[in-house]
């Protein structure tokens, strides 16, 4: 009887904030992020691709459209995309033959998924676009 | 009343997993050789371009690639559809777009790669 009444006076907590996520969990909604923005990317790519192969003028085209700054932007995050997925991906393939699934070495393997992506993406898209 | 269950499935699930990581592994392999053959090669325009492309190893590569590509964007899109859409209509419309979408990206990556 009195575990029902203590039972139905706690509060429920619906935590929705993601800054409370631990750090592996937003290693994983962003594995889910970038792997959707990639699937609707690709066509994108793929046009491009299509068109480089085409013919020389077509070619030239497609290098006048990956010159445009919109284009930059968008292909600067393809390539966050890639690389988050990429690292995070291997991380995951890691993790199913148990390699890093003690609490120190999953968190720490979190952080490195982010600092060389974020890295890579700067280094190589400072590279590649804005060189 | 005690319920003794066996649990049984079709394991579509373990398949999906498996095709996931397969095909991830494959994407990560030709794109190190791509890489690789890109740092050679250093194509500059459309002939030096087109000229990767024309190796028989590099078509075969990239159509590994994109065939890969689209089993594992399927799986991780079925993935996010089953957590995120529960209605079931609106869930099924969403999955048959997304297979329309991928089967006519693969032919349209194998038309590019081979015609190259």
């Amino acid at each position: 009887m009195t575990d029902i009444a203590v039972k139905k006076k706690r509060p429920v907590w619906f935590n929705l904030n993601l800054l409370n996520l631990p750090l592996a969990a937003r290693v994983s909604i962003l594995h889910r992020v970038s792997g959707a923005l990639l699937f609707v990317l690709a066509f994108w790519l793929l046009y491009l691709l299509d068109g480089s192969l085409a013919s020389a003028e077509r070619y030239d085209s497609v290098r006048q459209i990956v010159a445009h700054p919109f284009a930059k932007l968008v292909l600067l995050v393809v390539l966050w995309a890639f690389l988050h997925h990429f690292f995070a991906g291997i991380r995951y393939l890691l993790l199913d033959l148990h390699v890093g699934i003690q609490r120190e070495k999953a968190k720490s393997t979190s952080i490195a998924v982010f600092v060389v992506s974020l890295a890579l993406t700067v280094l190589l898209g400072g590279w590649l676009l804005w060189r | 009343m005690a319920l003794n269950r066996t649990v049984v499935g079709a394991h579509y699930g373990v398949r999906g997993w498996l095709v996931q990581r397969l095909s991830a592994v494959v994407m990560g392999v030709t794109m190190l050789f791509f890489l690789l053959a890109l740092l050679a090669a250093r194509p500059g325009d459309y002939t030096a371009w087109k000229g990767l492309f024309s190796q028989g190893w590099v078509r075969v590569a990239a159509l590994l690639f994109f065939l890969s590509l689209f089993s594992h964007a399927w799986v991780g899109m079925r993935d996010i559809l089953m957590d995120y859409v529960k209605p079931t209509g609106v869930r099924l419309g969403l999955q048959l777009a997304v297979i329309l979408a991928l089967v006519a990206g693969a032919v349209w990556a194998t038309s590019i790669v081979w015609r190259a």
